[in-house]
This record gives C-alpha cells, structure tokens and sequence, in this order.
C-alpha cells in the first residue's frame, strides 16, 4: 500500500481531535468532577428517595403537570403525611431555593436541558406569596 | 435466523402500525370524558355578567386589564401585529357588530366594553386543536395546556371573537410588573383568559372581576339559581357576541 | 442502492443548477435558525393574520400533490396508454409536492420540536390531525408506487399484482388530501370568507388547473434536457385537461361573488372587498388579484383556441399563466383575505418579511431539488440518455 503513510497519519490525526475534549483538560488542570449539589439543611424527602428522584424526578414532575393543569388536582400529601401543592416553584424549590446551586449543577453537567425555566419562575417573593 | 429486507420491513411496518394503532384506540374511546371532570365541578358552569353602563365611560380606566396582566405576567408588546391580550377594551360597535348599528346618538355609540374569552359552550377552538392543548373543562372553562400546544394557531384562525393571542417573541422581557407566583409563557404558544381558574381553585373571584372598581364585571355559577350572574340574568336583557354561530358564550353584556 | 447513484452523475450544468438550488436551500435555513431562535415575530405575521406566506404554499402545494390523479387515474383504471411515460413524472411532482407542504407546515409551527404531539395526542376532531394523515399516507403511497415501479422496470418485468389495489386507493385518497385542507377553513364559523361549501370543490378545481399545468412544464423541460419524451399526445390531452378545470374553477369564482355580492350580507362583503378594491386605505393585495383574474382569463382565450393550445409555445405560455393565477388566488389572497378584516371588524396589513420569503424560497428550492433528483434516478432507470 503505498498510501500508507497518509492513512495512518490521517487516523492519528482523527484520533487525536476526537480525543481533545479528554487530554485539553487533562493538560490544562481541569479534571472532570462529579458536580456538588448544595443539599438543603432539613433534608425530608417528601416525594421519594434521593435515588428515586435522580432517576424520576423528571416524570414526577410531568405527572404532577398533567394532574394539576390537565385534571385540575393540585395537591398532594407526601411521605410525612403533609399536603403539598404539586408545584415546582412554590414546593420543590421551597427546599431547593437555589436553581443555580442545586439543579443546574447537574442539568449544567450532563448539558440536558429543561425547557422548565422557559416559563416557571426560580425565585420567589419573601414574603406575599399565596400558599 | 436470517432475515431479509422485505421481511425486516414488513415486520417493522406491523410494529410501527401497532403502536400507532393502540394510540389511536385510546384516543378514540376515552368517550369524550372530560378532563378534570368531578362532581363538585359537574355542577358548575362559570359565566361572566359585563354591565357595560356602569364600565366607566373613559377609556383610561383599564383596572381589569391592569390587574389580568399583573395576575398572569400577560406581555406588553408596544407593536400592534404581536400585542397579546386577555381582557382589553373594544368599542361596542367593534364587539358587537351585527346588532344593526348604531345611529350617532345612540347610547350605545360611545360605550366600550371589555371584550374576553366568551369560554363558549360549543367552543370552535377545542374542535379544532389538533393535539388537545385546550379543552373545555367540566365546570365550562375553556383551559389552555402551554406544555402542549405546538403553536399551529388553528385554535386562533378558528376563534370568531378574536380572543387568542400568539406570543411572536419571547415575551419575558416585555414582562412590565413580574409575579413569580403564576408562569410566564415562552414563545411559539397560544394563550388566552382563563377565568383566573387557579385563583378559583383557592375560592378568589377572577383579578379583572375584583379589581373593578364599577362593579362592571359579576362573576358567578350559572348552574345556582341563587348566585349573582342568575339574579342579574333574570332581571335584565343580557347580549352575547355573535350568538348566531352557535359556540354559546358564557359572557353576557346586559343592555 | 446503485440507482440512487444515478442522481450524481451529471454534467456541468447539472451541478451548477444543484449548487444553485443548495445556495438558496442553506440561505434559507439560516434565516430559519434565526426564527427558531428569534420567534415567528420575524415573519410579517400578526395578532390579526395569523396565517400567511407558510401556510398559503402548504395549501397551494396539497393542491399540486393531488393533481397527480390527472394522470394516474386515466392510466391505471382506463388503460389509457398515451400517458405511459407521463405518469412517473406526475407521481413524482406529487411527492416532491407533498414534502414541500409538510416543510411548509413545519416552518409554521411556533414550538416545532413539539411536532410528534400531533401523533401522540390523536384528536379525530381536528381536521389538522386528519390532514396529517392524510398527507401522509398519500407520500408513503406514491413513494410505494413510483418506487416499484421503477423497481419493477429496472430489472424487466411487470409490478406485483397487489401494486394495483394500492395504486386504486391513491386515487380517492389523492381527492380526499386536498379535500381534507379545503375542511380546514370552510369549518371555521367566524371566518366568512372561507365559510362556503364550494371551497372544497374550488380547492379540487384549481388544483387539477394547477398542477397539470405544472406537469406539462415540466414534461416539456424533460423532453429537452433528458430527452425524455412522453409523447405529444398525452401533453395534448393534458392541456384539455387544465382547460376544462380552470373553466370550472372561473366558473366557481363567479359564484362565489355572486352568493356574496347578491345577498349583500355585510361580513363576507367585507373580505373580497379588501381583496379587489382595498378597504380603509389598505389595498396591498388588489394588484395581485386582479393579476390573478387577468393571467385566468389571458390563459383561457388561448387554451380554449385550439390553435394556441396545440402550439406547444402558447401553450407553455398559457401554463404558466394558470399556475401563476392560481398561485396568487389560492396562496395570496385567499389565506390572508380570510383574516382581514379580523373578527373585530381590523384591517391589518400583512406584508412578509424577508426573512420569511427567504425560508419560503428555500423550501421551493427543496422540492425542485426533490424533483431534479428524482427525475433524474426515474429517467436514468428508463434507460433514456441523460443530458445537461
């Protein structure tokens, strides 16, 4: 094969670009690391267990959506005998009050991304807030 | 098992056609049940009394429009092609056009009244969505789903009353007083008035009905002989828009 | 496939005319880009008009797409063999035109990546969820039946025989595709300009005026590029074909302003004033209409003159004057004259935007480039000499 050169070369050459996102960072000091979620201080879990929730809390959430905007039942008692309203804004980020610190962290490393914020609110009023 | 094209493609074409199918099966006899549907609100219908003479005469009061708008972070595109609105105000020759007419001094003429989803019995706009991001809800609201809606805007060209808006652009930024308390909507999606049905499921009376000042606007259930809107029904003439295309508005203007 | 490969083999000219078709194809999805990011804002769409340039070739296109039952019905249910060589090119005028009103569609959707609701939330009541099934049914039956077909010439014997029951349902299915848009306007209650029961009717006139048309010029640029011929009879009957239907479709027209005009009902009045005259100071479409009027009537004295009609010249002429005069009557004028004046009685100006012209082109040049390949492939299958 008297093309061989140019074709190893060409495959070096290839491997080497599809390997850059790997060997840059390693080069440049900034390993990868799993990213630290900031945890609120009571931790209650009233939905499910973390496990649960890092493998469904996106089709909890969807649930809750049909139920509340599509069968109009916008409650729901949790694990510790409460009520809840099924709302992102007003329950889950109750305890999670941070997006940036908390699901962002994750959704920013994995790069899936929420259409959520699209419309629903991160922050919420002190105080004046209808619950 | 060697298998070859054709009989790759026909089993792929059965499988495709099985999912498909059982879709549709679904769909086609979930019998019409309404979503949402439960006794207490079987026994609702929500409708709307507008008393245009006590809607003040100038146009600058907009306390309906104002509190909507605040309630629902409706936008406010200063642009007249991507205006969105809920409730706003028409002149009343504008909302009710085939009613012959007004000579110039006719009490009418100067009246404008505010205009809104009539959350119709037999709505236009539920028949023809193609993937039921609005419907009518038992207790007669017309309801609108923003996860659902693919922004075709057929529910709009169907509309006779022209009570849907599209929003064209994000309308976050023309977002004038924020409420972190209700969603906003993103762009590409079809809204319109709700009847403040979240503020119903608390047991509050619409923003537009409580922040008039006139007391215009009566808000009630159709369905209780006793309530406000039955009292006012029975004792006035009431119009409703273009009630000869048979949608059965369930907002009355009394004359 | 081998024979897809046809389709790159090709002199100078043909690539020059794909690059041309791929320049206008990627101009245009960059400006699509821009309304995904953007919004459908950038369009000349408004609040009022909210259908427009998208929406009017999506359903002018149907019409196209239909229009291939001109051919396929004579062929396969008559026998009617001066259209042997003419029907492969008027299946795949009709697919190309199928995907262009599918493009068309999806370019007007505000949350586009949303689409597959339409599939996962089947809503018989929707005339739109209809309409996708219709259209889409129709692409897979004309790509099955072109596809065979050829399949089946190319290695020299006949079609399977369970070909022909598919090829008898794309007839009516071709009807009920264009029948099925018609539904979606002349159901709306609040829209008078459409609220008729003669727009299905108009729907399926005009399009067997429209189409044929655009098939005969095609055939004729066929037969010089690639020396293709499908026979000067079966252009002939074609053409007696497009006169007839765009008579009906006058004739339909006629009608409507007669119902309108006669019984002086107000509101539907309203809307083929704004289209032919102008009302309150704004006329953007009168020009065009009146156009569309005069390329009918220009394009009917020399198809119903037998000496214009056989003159291939007057003829191309006079086809192209009824594509064009259909264009504007069922694109232009009849999507945005049915939303203005609005419900509230508003004339709202709709102009479209470049940014919306340029995608519009864009999917055009998709669907000539759709037709380009795939008469390539045909034609080379044919065994006929492809030139350019």
């Amino acid at each position: 094969m008297s093309d061989r050169g140019l074709i190893l070369g060409g495959l070096l050459l290839f491997v080497g670009l599809i390997t850059l996102p790997v060997w840059y960072n390693v080069a440049a000091g900034t390993p990868s690391r799993p990213p630290e979620l900031k945890l609120p201080a009571q931790g209650k879990d009233p939905f499910g267990t973390a496990e649960y929730m890092r493998a469904s809390h996106m089709s909890l959430l969807v649930a809750w959506r049909d139920e509340v905007v599509r069968g109009g039942e916008r409650t729901v008692v949790g694990r510790d005998g409460k009520t809840y309203a099924k709302s992102l804004t007003r329950t889950c980020m109750d305890c999670h009050s941070s997006r940036a610190e908390f699901c962002d962290r994750c959704h920013g490393y994995t790069s899936a991304r929420v259409s959520c914020w699209d419309c629903h609110a991160d922050r919420r009023l002190a105080e004046g807030s209808a619950r | 098992m060697s298998l070859d094209r054709r009989a790759f493609l026909g089993v792929a074409g059965l499988s495709a056609l099985a999912v498909a199918g059982t879709r549709s099966l679904d769909a086609l006899t979930r019998r019409g049940r309404a979503e949402g549907a439960s006794e207490a609100r079987a026994a609702t219908r929500w409708a709307m009394v507008v008393d245009p003479g006590k809607c003040r005469k100038d146009d600058g009061c907009t306390g309906c429009i104002a509190a909507c708008d605040r309630a629902h972070n409706v936008p406010h595109f200063s642009e007249r092609a991507h205006e969105v609105k809920w409730i706003w105000r028409e002149p009343f020759d504008r909302a009710f056009p085939d009613h012959g007419g007004s000579l110039p001094e006719d009490a009418a003429r100067s009246q404008s009244v505010p205009v809104l989803c009539n959350h119709c019995d037999n709505p236009p706009c539920v028949r023809v969505c193609p993937v039921q991001a609005t419907w009518k809800r038992a207790d007669g609201i017309v309801m609108m789903d923003y996860h659902r809606c693919i922004g075709c805007r057929y529910c709009m060209a169907a509309c006779p009353y022209g009570a849907r808006s599209f929003n064209w652009l994000d309308p976050r930024p023309r977002i004038k007083e924020p409420n972190p308390e209700f969603p906003t909507r993103t762009k590409g999606v079809v809204e319109k008035c709700n009847f403040c049905e979240e503020r119903l499921a608390l047991g509050r009376p619409p923003a537009c009905v409580e922040a008039c000042t006139e007391g215009a606007l009566v808000f009630g259930n159709l369905k209780d002989p006793r309530s406000e809107v039955r009292r006012l029904l029975r004792s006035r003439h009431a119009l409703r828009r273009k009630p000869e295309l048979g949608t059965g508005p369930n907002v009355y203007y009394l004359v | 496939m081998s024979v897809c490969e046809k389709a790159l083999v090709g002199g100078r000219r043909y690539w020059a005319w794909i690059g041309a078709l791929l320049a206008v194809i990627l101009v245009g999805v960059l400006f699509y880009l821009r309304q995904l990011h953007v919004g459908l804002g950038i369009t000349g769409l408004s609040r009022d008009v909210t259908w427009g340039l998208y929406i009017a070739q999506f359903t002018f296109l149907v019409g196209v797409a239909a229009s291939a039952v001109v051919v396929v019905l004579p062929y396969y249910l008559h026998d009617y063999h001066a259209f042997a060589k003419i029907t492969i090119l008027g299946e795949l005028l009709a697919m190309s035109a199928v995907v262009m009103s599918l493009l068309f569609i999806f370019v007007d959707m505000g949350q586009p990546e949303r689409a597959l609701n339409v599939i996962l939330y089947p809503t018989p009541t929707s005339i739109m969820f209809w309409d996708m099934i219709s259209l889409g049914g129709y692409l897979v039956l004309n790509a099955v039946i072109a596809g065979l077909t050829l399949g089946a010439e190319r290695r020299g014997v006949a079609p399977p025989r369970w070909l022909r029951p598919i090829v008898v349902l794309s007839i009516p299915w071709a009807v009920s595709i264009h029948t099925v848009t018609a539904f979606l306007y002349s159901g709306l209650p609040g829209r008078h300009l459409w609220l008729t029961a003669l727009l299905a009717p108009r729907f399926l006139a005009s399009a067997f005026a429209s189409g044929p048309a655009l098939l005969i010029l095609l055939a004729m640029i066929v037969r010089r590029l690639a020396s293709f011929d499908p026979g000067r009879e079966a252009i002939q009957k074609l053409s007696v074909i497009v006169t007839y239907t765009m008579v009906v479709n006058v004739f339909f027209v006629l009608m409507e302003v007669f119902t309108v005009f006669y019984s002086g009902i107000p509101e539907p009045m309203a809307h083929f004033e704004f289209l032919f005259v102008g009302l309150e100071g704004h006329a953007p479409l009168v020009p065009w209409m009146w156009a569309s009027m005069a390329l009918a009537v220009i394009s009917l004295v020399l198809l119903l003159t037998p000496r214009y009609r056989t003159d291939e010249r007057t003829l191309a002429a006079a086809c192209g004057m009824v594509f064009a005069s259909v264009w504007i009557d069922k694109g232009l004028g009849l999507i945005v004259g049915g939303f203005v004046p609005s419900p509230l009685g508003d004339v709202t100006r709709y102009v479209p935007t470049l940014p919306e012209i340029s995608i519009t082109l864009a999917i055009w040049a998709v669907g000539v480039l759709l037709v380009t390949l795939l008469c390539k492939i045909a034609l080379a299958v044919r065994g006929e000499p492809a030139g350019a």
